[in-house]
C-alpha cells in the first residue's frame, strides 16, 4: 500500500485554507520562522479518505477479531459508553473551565461522575480513597510507589528496596527503579507464586513495598497472600497491588481485604474502556486511609450542601501527576460500564472470565504443555516446548493463529516459562468463538507434528507476511527510502 | 573457542581470568535461550561491579534480562563492537561477543563459580 506521501502531487490541495485578513504587526523572531515549506502531502480529500479508510480495514482489534492477549484483558468495549462520552454536555466542556472564578459550579456533573467513580472503585477494591489522575497502568504504578515513598519519608523511615516476584510485569521493577528504590527480585515456584522462604529472606526493615499481581501472571491466586501482607506490614513495608489481573476477582475478593495498601486499576482492562490506540487509557490508584494525605492534587471535595469543589490544599500530597483531572472521557466510560453492570454484573464478569479460561485450558491441555498444574483463574499459560522440539516455537504458533483470523496470545511472557503462550479469553466471548480458537490451536499443534517446515513463512493471509523482527529491533529506521 | 579455561555463573555468564584482570561474557546456552540479541547495555569504564549483582541489561526479540557480574571489580574496557553488532554475542559468545574486561577485586570469589564441566551438567539439568 502506498504511503500518503507517495500519493502526493505538487499543487493538489485537499483543503481550502482561508485567506489571512488579520493584520499582523507582531514581530516574530526570525529563528522561529520556517525557512522552507512544511513537508506535507498534497492530496485531494477523496484521496485522503480512501487512504485512511483502506488503512483502517487493515486494523486488527476487538471490534473485528478475537483477541486473547494474556494479561491485557482485551474484552469488548461496549458502544453505549462511547455514546455517553461523546454527549456534548460532557465533550464540549473545556478542561480550564473549572479554573474560572466559580468555575467548579459549571462542571458539577463532571465532578460528580469522578466522585461516583472513585466511590465505586473504593467499594470494588476495598480501598478508602482513589485518585483518577493517572493516565495509564504504569502511570498509576508510579503514582502509587511515589505515594509509598512519600509516606515512608513522612514517617522518617529510611527505606531502600521494593520486592517483586520474577513473574511480575516489567513495569513493576521499572516503576520501583524510577521512584528511587533498588529492586529485589524473588524467584517464583512452579505455580508462579513467590517462593515463600526466599521472600522472607528478602524482606527486611529496608523494604518499602512488595509489588504483586493477584492472581499472578500464571493466573494462580497467591495462596499465602495474607501471610505475605502481614509479614510485610510487620517489617514496616506496604503492599502494592498491580490491578492488571483484577478481572479475575471482581466481586469475589478485594485487594484491600487481602492486605494491600495501594492498588492501581487499569480501566482499559477491567472496565472495558478501549486500549492504547483506541484509548487513551486510565490507571486510577486507590489507597487505604493512612496513605490518603499523599494522593495527587487536585482532590474533589464534597461540600455539605451536596456540591463538589476542587481541593488543592493538600500539604502532604505528592503533587500533580497529570494535567487537569485525568482522562475524563475514559473515566466517564468506565463509570457508565460499572453502573450498567452493577454488583451482580461485575461478579458475573469474573465468573465468566474464569469459566472461559478454564474451558479453553481444558480443551488445550493435551495438545500443549502447561506452565503449571494448579487451578488457574482468568488466564493460563501454555508452553510450546513440545512443539519446539520440532522447531516450531511459540512465535510460529502465534503467526499461525493470525492465518486463522485470531490475535495471538501473549508470547514469551512470563519469562519464567519457556516458550510461553499466555491466553486470556475474557468474559465477552461466546462458546463458538472459544471453540474456534481451541480448534485453531489444535490444528496448529497437529501441523507442528506433521509439517513443521510450513510454519516458517506464516502468516500468509495478511497484507505483509512474516516480518523480520530481529532487523526491526536492530535497525530502528522506519523512514520510507523515497523520503 | 574452548571453554576449558572459563568459569560460569548460574545466571549463564562466563568469566575468563587473565592474571589480575578478567573478561565477562554470556554463555552459549544464554544466547540460545535469549534468541536474537538486539541490544546490550555496555557498562561505563570505571564502573564498580559487584559479585553476582546486575551490571548490565541485554535485550532480545523475546525479552530484556539483567546481566550479572561473575566477580567484583572495576570495568577497564568494554567491547564497543557490540553497540552496533550485538549479534556477535549470538555468533561468537566466547570470543567476539565478550562484553567487558575488569580489574579483579577479590580473586577468592572464583570459588563460587562453576567450571565448564559443572556448567554443562547444570544446563543439562535445566532442560528437563
Amino acid at each position: 500500500m502506498e504511503l500518503i506521501f507517495e500519493r502526493s502531487r505538487p499543487g493538489r490541495p485537499g483543503a481550502a485554507v482561508a485567506h489571512n485578513d488579520v493584520q499582523m504587526d507582531v514581530e516574530v523572531d526570525p529563528r522561529y520562522l520556517r525557512s522552507s515549506d512544511a513537508d506535507l502531502p498534497c492530496v485531494s480529500e477523496p484521496e485522503v479518505v480512501r487512504h485512511f479508510t483502506n488503512l483502517s480495514k487493515r486494523n486488527f482489534g476487538v471490534d473485528s477479531h478475537f483477541y486473547p492477549l494474556g494479561s491485557c484483558t482485551m474484552k469488548y468495549n461496549p458502544k453505549f459508553t462511547e455514546r455517553i462520552a461523546s454527549d456534548e454536555h460532557f465533550a464540549a466542556i473545556h478542561p480550564l473551565q473549572p479554573q474560572l472564578p466559580k468555575g467548579p459550579m459549571l462542571v458539577q456533573g463532571c465532578l460528580e461522575v469522578i466522585v461516583n467513580l472513585q466511590e465505586a472503585l473504593c467499594e470494588i477494591a476495598g480501598m478508602d480513597a482513589f485518585t483518577t489522575h493517572p493516565m495509564a497502568g504504569a502511570h498509576g504504578e508510579l503514582t502509587g510507589i511515589m505515594m509509598i515513598a512519600a509516606y515512608h519519608r513522612h514517617k522518617d523511615r529510611p527505606k531502600k528496596t521494593v520486592i517483586i516476584p520474577d513473574s511480575g510485569h516489567g513495569t513493576n521493577p521499572a516503576t520501583a527503579a524510577i521512584a528511587g528504590y533498588d529492586v529485589v527480585t524473588v524467584p517464583s515456584d512452579r505455580d508462579g507464586c513467590m517462593d515463600f522462604e526466599k521472600f522472607k529472606a528478602a524482606l527486611s526493615d529496608e523494604t518499602a513495598a512488595v509489588m504483586l499481581t493477584c492472581p499472578n501472571t500464571l493466573g494462580v491466586f497467591e495462596p499465602r497472600i495474607r501471610e505475605i501482607a502481614d509479614l510485610t506490614h510487620e517489617a514496616g513495608g506496604l503492599m502494592y497491588y498491580d490491578g492488571a489481573n483484577l478481572n479475575a476477582i471482581l466481586g469475589k475478593a478485594r485487594p484491600g481485604d487481602l492486605g494491600f495498601d495501594v492498588v492501581h486499576i487499569n480501566l482499559h482492562k477491567t472496565f472495558a474502556t478501549p486500549h492504547g490506540g483506541g484509548g487513551p487509557g486510565a490507571g486510577p490508584v486507590g489507597v487505604r486511609k493512612h496513605l490518603e494525605p499523599f494522593l495527587p492534587i487536585s482532590r474533589i471535595r464534597k461540600r455539605q450542601d451536596g456540591t463538589f469543589a476542587l481541593d488543592y490544599d493538600q500539604p502532604l500530597s505528592i503533587g500533580y501527576v497529570s494535567p487537569f483531572y485525568g482522562n475524563f472521557a475514559v473515566l466517564l466510560k468506565a463509570y457508565a460500564y460499572i453502573r450498567l453492570m452493577g454488583r451482580e454484573g461485575l461478579t458475573a464478569v469474573a465468573e465468566n472470565a474464569v469459566l472461559n479460561a478454564a474451558y479453553l485450558r481444558a480443551r488445550l491441555r493435551e495438545h500443549y504443555d502447561e506452565a503449571c498444574a494448579s487451578d488457574t483463574l482468568h488466564e493460563f499459560v501454555l508452553s510450546a516446548s513440545r512443539q519446539a522440539g520440532r522447531r516450531v516455537h511459540a512465535i510460529d504458533i502465534a503467526k499461525g493463529l493470525i492465518d486463522h483470523g485470531m490475535h495471538p496470545p501473549t508470547v514469551y511472557f512470563p519469562l519464567n516459562v519457556k516458550e510461553a503462550m499466555m491466553i486470556e479469553p475474557t468474559e465477552t466471548e461466546t462458546r463458538e468463538t472459544l471453540d474456534a480458537f481451541a480448534e485453531a490451536m489444535i490444528a496448529l499443534a497437529k501441523l507442528a507434528e506433521e509439517d513443521p517446515e510450513t510454519f516458517h513463512d506464516l502468516p500468509r493471509t495478511t497484507p505483509v507476511g512474516r516480518l523480520d523482527e530481529v532487523r526491526a529491533a536492530r535497525q530502528m529506521d522506519v523512514c520510507a527510502p523515497s523520503l | 573457542m574452548s571453554t576449558e579455561d572459563l568459569r560460569f555463573t548460574k545466571e549463564h555468564e562466563w568469566v575468563r581470568i587473565e592474571g589480575a584482570k578478567a573478561v565477562f561474557g554470556l554463555s552459549d546456552y544464554a544466547q540460545r535461550e535469549l534468541g536474537d540479541i538486539t541490544f546490550i547495555e555496555l557498562p561505563p569504564i570505571g564502573k564498580q561491579v559487584a559479585h553476582f549483582e546486575a551490571y548490565s541489561t541485554v535485550e532480545s526479540v523475546k525479552a530484556a534480562n539483567d546481566v550479572y557480574a561473575p566477580l567484583s571489580g572495576e570495568v577497564i574496557a568494554v567491547n564497543s563492537v557490540l553497540e552496533n553488532a550485538p549479534e556477535k554475542i549470538n555468533q561468537s559468545p566466547y570470543d567476539e561477543g565478550w562484553i567487558c574486561r575488569i580489574r579483579v577485586a577479590d580473586p577468592g570469589e572464583t570459588a563460587d563459580l562453576m567450571d565448564a564441566a559443572q556448567y554443562e551438567e547444570y544446563t543439562q539439568g535445566l532442560k528437563s
